[in-house]
């Protein structure tokens, strides 16, 4: 789960990382206000949504007076922001950051991951920011140092040491640079944290050590146990079917393609797509129902793809393990007693009791075209658009 | 003698008298696994399916010998039940549940490093089909039957993946040694290369079919392994071309964040390390039998 630049920002201020006075609006009239709230003679109106390289997109602007932030807010909310990280239809700006400006003196990078090599939270810093980590791996990768902590104990005070040296910081900012790494770090731990991004973390003139942008992500598994961190989920910055399917416990990603596909297990799912390519197509979407696949499962699995309106061709293919094909089979006769399905639909059964599956399905006088293979199911699917 | 369990391996069902636990410790004993028991803390001194319930796996364990066991218990307290079975000397775990937080597992897999290796237990999962030696005992929740006896072992992210191949296989009348799920977690008890090398070891295995997908290192890693040490050949698939940079792909691991983590890469990699490419799901089978054909 992502959150805002702003809810990050006040996460890690919680764990003792200095970021810029500012606040969030909603309106073009509460922004001029806002403005002369947080002082100062210049202030950055940024746009709130889930992606990073908002300053390209147009997302970030400089202003000199409160009635130019007013102008900025009034021009920004309401708007689609489309971003190298958002995908052609972009994302809608809901909620405006407006921050004092800072006189930058140096713009450092902060990370923290899973290292899923060493299975442990790896700190990734670098003396180059402003640009992208992958930026910096590309074309600066000697500037970029890391240090592995012990998830036992955690982040050591000489590790955030090393880190500050590392990165050149003076002596005198030493301490307070140590402070930000290890809240990050702090955070990352205690909030179930699957990535903490500062970018830039920024050394000011006035010698404050600042997050001017910040990123979190967080584990939708230990979601449970975060009350707090799940209450700041935006919906309005996720795609509309994905929270539909998200909601009902359905793992849904959209696609390009126009092949819209039910598939019962990730990895299944992920074949069945690949072969759908090989054939000559495009998936619409990924859509794993879950190894039981049950008939309701089944149902709000039709509902999500017919919301689809790219979709124009219908490929089901079901493993039936534990569950068996005679069960899916009566799941999608009855979810087509519901919905109504304009487009070809073309079903692949295997796995337990796949001859009673397939018999039901072919009394049921549904109109659909039978397949037998992964292979069969793609190149019908594919033929079928035609 | 198969890899990681026997026919009469003593198992354990974490999570017993649950609605999950009681119908797949069913699947398991009509298979023919050994189910000896189980454990739900507070039931302790209940029969169920006609096997005593225990407090704790050490008690458990001490009672029945056991020396595997399966957690069906929810995400929140999986951590602590596959901990429990780590201390109380169980050699074998098989984690099925989906939805433990990757900061447990990491905690889990600290926690494990105070064993020794000949005292550490095999974590198997999370978020995975689990173990089956066909003829011999399934401790896992896959369809057995589409499981011919064999010589071949399968290592498999995805579950129904790894059914797929099974019966891809079956039908060309080749057969299956072991196939161990190792799950679609970014983090997991078992990876492939743990597994991988098992099999190099195992008498009753000729050849390994490893199925992996996008993101992370593990496919890589095992590659790397069975070029520098193996003899036997390894047979692979990488699923996920479609998928598109930094989305999850139905398993919280799936996910394309790093080079060499896309399919194409791995793919790339693997061919390098001398492993044979099947170049789409629905010949593996196929795939595996060129290569049985070489041996």
């Amino acid at each position: 789960m992502d959150i805002h630049e702003y809810q990050a920002k006040e996460i890690l201020q919680s764990f003792g990382v200095t970021i810029p006075r500012g606040g969030i609006v909603y309106s073009p009239e509460t922004a001029e206000n806002k403005a002369r709230e947080i002082g100062g003679s210049k202030w950055v109106v940024k746009a709130q949504i889930h992606s990073g390289a908002r300053g390209k997109a147009g997302g970030v602007i400089v202003c000199n007076s409160p009635l130019e932030v007013a102008q900025a807010t009034d021009k920004l909310l309401g708007k689609k922001l489309v971003t190298n990280q958002t995908g052609p239809e972009g994302k809608i700006v809901n909620r405006i950051y407006i921050e004092e400006a800072t006189d930058i003196e140096k713009e450092l990078y902060l990370g923290l991951v899973f290292d899923r090599a060493s299975e442990s939270i790896m700190v990734v810093a670098s003396t180059e920011g402003g640009m992208s980590v992958e930026e910096i791996a590309k074309e600066k990768p000697d500037s970029i140092i890391r240090s592995k902590i012990e998830v036992a104990v955690g982040i050591q005070s000489f590790q955030a040491r090393e880190l500050a040296f590392g990165l050149g910081i003076e002596p005198e900012l030493i301490r307070r640079a140590s402070e930000t790494i290890m809240g990050c770090a702090k955070a990352f731990s205690e909030l179930d944290a699957t990535m903490v991004e500062v970018n830039p973390l920024v050394i000011s003139k006035q010698k404050q050590i600042l997050a001017l942008d910040c990123k979190m992500s967080f584990d939708n598994n230990a979601m449970f146990r975060r009350d707090k961190v799940s209450e700041l989920r935006d919906k309005t910055q996720e795609d509309e079917k994905e929270v539909y399917a998200s909601d009902r416990g359905l793992n849904y990603v959209s696609l390009e393609g126009n092949i819209g596909n039910i598939i019962n297990g990730a990895g299944l799912a992920m074949a069945s797509m690949d072969m759908i390519k090989l054939a000559g197509g495009e998936p619409a979407n990924f859509l794993d129902v879950g190894g039981g696949a049950t008939p309701e499962k089944i149902v709000k699995a039709f509902r999500l793809i017919t919301m689809d309106k790219k979709v124009r061709v219908i490929l089901v293919n079901i493993f039936a393990g534990i569950n068996r094909c005679d069960w899916v089979a009566e799941g999608i006769v009855q979810a087509l007693k519901k919905i109504e399905i304009k487009v070809p639909l073309v079903i692949r059964l295997a796995g337990t009791n796949v001859e009673k599956g397939s018999k039901i399905l072919r009394d049921s006088k549904l109109n659909y075209i039978e397949a037998n293979t992964l292979e069969d199911a793609a190149n019908k699917a594919v033929a079928a658009l035609k | 003698m198969a890899v990681i369990i026997e026919k009469d391996t003593k198992i354990l069902i974490q999570g017993f008298t649950g609605k999950m636990g009681t119908f797949h410790a069913e699947e398991m004993i009509k298979y023919g696994s050994n189910v000896v028991g189980g454990v739900t803390p507070g039931k302790g001194g209940q029969k169920h399916l006609d096997r005593p319930v225990f407090n704790t796996v050490k008690d458990a364990v001490k009672h029945t010998g056991a020396t595997a066991s399966i957690l069906f218990v929810p995400p929140a307290f999986a951590a602590d039940s596959a901990m429990e079975a780590a201390d109380a000397g169980i050699k074998t775990c098989v984690a099925i549940v989906d939805g433990i937080p990757s900061h447990d597992m990491i905690r889990i897999k600290r926690y494990m490093r105070r064993y020794s290796r000949n005292e550490k237990m095999t974590l198997v999962g999370p978020n995975c089909a689990g173990i089956i030696s066909p003829g011999k005992s399934m401790l896992g929740i896959m369809p057995g039957h589409i499981y011919k006896e064999g010589r071949v072992g399968i290592i498999s992210r995805s579950g129904t993946l790894g059914y797929e191949a099974a019966e891809q296989m079956k039908n060309l009348g080749i057969g299956i040694s072991t196939s161990v799920g190792i799950g679609g977690d970014p983090i997991n008890g078992s990876s492939f290369r743990d597994i991988i090398e098992k099999f190099e070891t195992d008498d009753e295995t000729d050849a390994i079919l490893m199925i992996g997908e996008i993101g992370g290192p593990q496919e890589v890693a095992a590659g790397e392994f069975a070029k520098e040490n193996m003899k036997k050949p390894v047979i692979g698939y990488i699923a996920g071309l479609t998928a598109p940079k930094g989305r999850v792909m139905g398993h919280a691991g799936a996910i394309v964040s790093a080079y060499g983590e896309s399919a194409i890469e791995k793919v790339e990699i693997l061919k390098d390390c001398g492993v044979t490419i099947s170049k789409n799901p629905s010949v593996m089978g196929d795939t595996v039998k060129s290569v049985l054909e070489k041996i």
